[in-house]
């Protein structure tokens, strides 16, 4: 039957035909998570009990014909959303033994759907990072060529889904991190506006850029989970109460393509982007002209001091959000502590990562007394003018198109000796985290046999119009329905 | 000391009076288990995040008004990130370039009496931290979280007091003020309202300000006092023998009434205040002041005025009447009923109901009794019909009780009348008994009247002394 390859809505339906049960579904993906992820790392944890008591509540409800659309379906959550009852380590020695006591709203709003959890995905430590290399628990591997990297941080669920272990899951983005990985491994991957989905319960990286969104094989199913864990949460004072109507409906009319119009910046196609990149991006807006959309070259300025305000404000966001970590209440702490300050510092030095040690380094630097209107302040204004640039851009153009990354997947232990690098491959997705917009990444076409991505970018709360172009695209062509060879079998 | 001069700035942490915590649905109640009124939120467990409870708002802006200050249309969290294991995010969440009052200023009665107006910088909104409690027992601290998150109001003076008692009486006025208007239940015991001093001290005439130390956590007036003068004598003696004041923190010994070092301004943190991510700006507009401002009940000092141009009451009754706000409602209603002299009908009600409340609060004052009684209860006692002695029985039976005082009133008013048929009998005899007595009161000498009230009394106790006296003279006349 192939079910690793079906999407949501034909899951779905096989569940709701009785085809197959629930716990069966369950059964066929954790089968796949044995044999296929000892090569990819892309689970943390993986709790059969757990799944198959979800599952068999998930085929009672179907019996007594009390299901939605989703119940009995599998998902995978990234390991930062907090799950009452199953470790969540957000890829960090500090949460090695965490067991949250209560669920994240993203988990509860599916786990209501009825969804299967299958397990908790790997990623960069605490979110940090490009790569997935920052994980404690070792990195993860691209489905699609495994000496390279999946991307980050949502690398294991990337990773996870591009293989077909989990049909979706969801990841969080602040400054790229389901976009990128998105590209890097041949998925559809939305970062909603921010204050569309719940931060309550998701361990926080930058508060004012952190957004969790869906990881999958399709715009479609990204539309299909974003309606469910959109919306305003008493929990979440960030979440947005005031903008009621991006529900996502896939109902654009062909007709309707020629009065849409895509800016294309012209900073973000410069020599800096690999040209094979940029030929395969042509080759897609060449697929969208001949829908009948129109595109129009738009300038999006000061784009390169992007990198230094976003790293600026996530890691001074990340010094103090990370600063609850101490041996006191929960999490790791060092044996034998000789004093107070001796608790602190060595629970620290020990619990951490070097990434992570050093963003809270140059967080606490940016915010430290005499550098605050240095860094701190300036990197607010440069946030500002970002925002109001792609504002200008939305008054002359609907959607804006961009790459995803400058490149595709690079080898593992290619970058990490290169910081500066590695926080370069950010460069087109940290600017919308700033201006705090939704993006779609979808998958366009290869690059020496790794695939590549493009961001659609859209207005404030416009994750409709932002689905249905990528939707259109994916109508017309298959990228998203590629399977890596070495796991596009049962 | 008369070559130096002093100068003090408090700040003021005030305890607001709401049931939950400022950023969670915790419980604020003082005294329960440790750690029993923590949640998630309190705890700071990894991806919880702060919901401000509106209620802190409302009492801010309740302050701000009171004062005479500004209302910052949009106020602004920061985080004060410091380490410390009774601080469970290891930062605090409060207010710093954009408090949500600014400016202001109250009136107190300086040294020699004159009134002085005391300016205030600024106050803002912050959580209280949880408490560390250290045994000696074991040599550990616990940790006590009920209190973190708290809600808090920070009020900064400007450095303008010149005394220990300008300080306290600033203090006191700000008490009175967040007391009567309930922004604080003030209870100072329990740490719902303490004090932080500035004190420094210059040669008399100087302009610029000496270098400051600051006293921290003083929890009552008396405190205040003797710490800031301890302070004081301590930077004359130093500064006197050539020595200098170092800038520094330091703790008020209450058993040894000394200061000691805590620490010295080169420990001091580097808080990396910044706006908090999580937190929305408190948005206000004009609207919503003028609502509050409406809703307000008028000030101490306004009411003071009105009291005393339109009821003549003394500056003693109303002190007592405006020590508390249910006391003032329960005047007010009172004042307006009563036809009698208001300072007559006051004094009754200090002399009868504020005491028995004083003792006995268990309820509402208007729950244990109702002004209109209370003013029916008077009214009969003004007119005689029946006695002032029977007014604290009379209280005691109602306090609390749902009874009807018509008929309270006419079963006291009826046992009067037969009370005073028998006192009519006691007179007569009495007056037969002591021909001398009677002479004496014949021949002029008419404070002998208090010797037959006295006999009379012996033997008709509990009757009103004032009837009675009434009554002697009109049979002494008639003989």
């Amino acid at each position: 039957m192939d079910i690793y390859k079906k999407s949501i809505s034909e899951l779905s339906e096989l569940i709701n035909k009785k085809t197959i049960s629930s716990i069966e579904m369950t059964n066929y993906f954790i089968r796949r998570i044995r044999s296929f992820d000892k090569n990819l790392n892309s689970f943390i944890t993986v709790d059969e009990d757990f799944s198959y008591a979800q599952a068999k509540i998930a085929d009672k409800q179907i019996a007594a014909n009390k299901n939605t659309f989703l119940t009995g379906i599998p998902i995978a959550h990234k390991d930062l959303f907090s799950t009452k009852g199953i470790l969540t380590t957000c890829a960090s020695k500090m949460l090695e033994n965490y067991i949250p006591p209560y669920d994240a709203t993203v988990v509860s709003k599916l786990n209501n759907q009825g969804m299967v959890t299958l397990g908790k995905t790997n990623m960069d430590e605490f979110a940090m990072g490009s790569s997935n290399e920052s994980s404690y628990f070792g990195s993860v591997k691209n489905p699609w060529d495994l000496t390279k990297v999946p991307g980050g941080s949502s690398g294991g669920s990337a990773s996870a889904v591009a293989a077909r272990l989990s049909p979706i899951a969801t990841g969080s983005d602040t400054g790229g991190s389901i976009r990128q990985p998105a590209s890097f491994c041949g998925l559809t991957g939305l970062k909603p506006t921010y204050g569309s989905v719940s931060r309550y319960g998701m361990i926080a990286y930058a508060s004012s850029l952190d957004q969790g969104g869906p990881l999958a094989t399709s715009a479609e199913d990204c539309a299909i989970l974003f309606n469910i864990i959109r919306g305003f949460d008493n929990n979440d004072p960030t979440s947005n109460f005031k903008i009621k109507q991006n529900e996502v409906k896939l109902n654009l009319n062909k007709k309707n393509f020629k009065s849409i119009s895509i800016g294309i910046p012209k900073e973000y196609f410069s020599k800096d982007l690999d040209k094979n990149i940029s030929d395969v991006i042509d080759q897609s807006i060449g697929v969208f002209k001949k829908l009948g959309f129109n595109f129009k070259e738009i300038s999006l300025p000061q784009h390169g001091y992007t990198i230094p305000a976003y790293y600026i404000i996530a890691s001074a966001e990340a010094s103090s959000n990370l600063s609850r970590y101490d041996g006191v209440k929960f999490g790791y702490r060092c044996k034998n502590p000789k004093n107070l300050e001796d608790l602190y510092s060595r629970t620290r030095k020990e619990g951490f990562g070097k990434e992570v040690k050093k963003r809270i380094m140059i967080g606490a630097y940016a915010l430290s007394s005499g550098y605050y209107d240095e860094y701190y302040m300036r990197a607010l204004r440069i946030r500002r003018i970002i925002r109001d640039n792609f504002l200008n851009a939305f008054k002359d153009v609907d959607y804006i198109f961009a790459p995803t990354c400058p490149s595709t997947a690079f080898n593992i232990g290619e970058k990490t000796s290169n910081a500066l690098e590695m926080y370069l491959s950010d460069i087109y997705t940290t600017p919308v985290n700033l201006a705090g917009l939704p993006a779609v990444s979808i998958p366009v076409g290869f690059s020496n046999k790794m695939p590549v991505g493009m961001q659609i970018i859209g207005n404030d709360f416009n994750e409709n119009g932002i689905l249905n172009v990528a939707h259109a695209f994916q109508k017309e062509t298959d990228w998203h329905n590629k399977v890596p060879r070495e796991f596009d079998h049962e | 000391m008369s070559d130096w001069e002093c100068v003090i700035g408090l700040e003021i942490h005030v305890q607001l009076l709401t049931k939950s915590k400022i950023f969670s649905a915790s419980s604020t109640a003082y005294g329960k288990e440790p750690n029993k009124q923590a949640s998630y939120v309190d705890l700071g467990m990894p991806g919880t995040l702060p919901v401000l409870n509106n209620i802190v708002i409302k009492k801010a802006v309740e302050f701000g008004l009171a004062i005479n200050a500004n209302i910052t249309n949009r106020s602004i969290f920061a985080r004060k990130n410091y380490f410390y294991p009774d601080l469970p995010k290891n930062y605090q969440i409060s207010q710093l370039d954009f408090p949500i009052v600014e400016g202001g200023y109250i009136e107190i009665e300086d040294d020699c009496g004159n009134n002085k107006k005391i300016n205030i910088t600024r106050a803002h909104l912050e959580e209280d931290a949880g408490k560390s409690i250290h045994s000696d027992e074991n040599n550990c601290t616990y940790i006590d979280l009920n209190r973190a998150g708290t809600p808090l109001l920070e009020i900064v003076s400007e450095p303008e007091m010149k005394s220990a008692t300008e300080a306290v009486s600033y203090m006191k006025k700000i008490h009175n003020i967040v007391t009567y208007l309930e922004i604080s239940d003030g209870n100072m015991q329990e740490g719902s309202f303490r004090c932080d001093a500035n004190v420094s001290i210059r040669k008399s005439g100087e302009k610029k300000l000496g270098t400051r130390t600051e006293l921290k956590n003083i929890n009552s007036f008396k405190f205040v006092e003797k710490a800031i003068n301890y302070e004081i004598q301590r930077q004359i003696d130093l500064l006197e023998d050539g020595k200098k004041i170092k800038q520094e923190t330091r703790l008020y010994d209450e058993n040894k009434n000394i200061t000691k070092s805590m620490r010295s301004k080169e420990e001091a943190n580097d808080y990396r205040y910044f706006p908090d991510p999580d937190l929305l700006p408190i948005e206000i507009d004009n609207e919503y002041i003028l609502k509050i401002k409406k809703l307000m009940p008028d000030l101490p000092d306004v009411k003071s005025k009105f009291y005393k141009s339109k009821y003549d009451l003394t500056d003693e009754q109303i002190n007592i009447i405006l020590s508390n706000k249910e006391i003032t409602n329960f005047a007010d209603k009172i004042l307006l009923l009563s036809k009698i002299s208001a300072k007559r009908l006051i004094n009754h009600f200090i002399s009868s109901v504020y005491l028995k409340f004083n003792k006995e609060n268990s309820l509402a004052l208007e729950d244990l009794i109702k002004p209109n009684d209370f003013y029916l209860i008077i009214d009969s006692i003004e007119k005689k019909v029946i006695s002032k002695i029977n007014l604290k029985e009379i209280l005691d039976k109602i306090w609390g009780e749902n009874i009807n005082i018509s008929s309270v009133i006419e079963n006291y008013s009826s046992r009067n009348e037969n009370n005073l048929d028998m006192i009519d009998d006691l007179i007569k005899k009495i007056i037969e008994k002591n021909e001398k007595q009677v002479k004496e009161y014949k021949s002029g000498k008419t404070k002998i009247v208090g010797f037959f009230v006295g006999q009379v009394l012996k033997d008709a106790k509990g009757s009103d002394p004032s009837v009675i006296k009434d009554k002697i003279i009109s049979y002494l006349d008639l003989i």
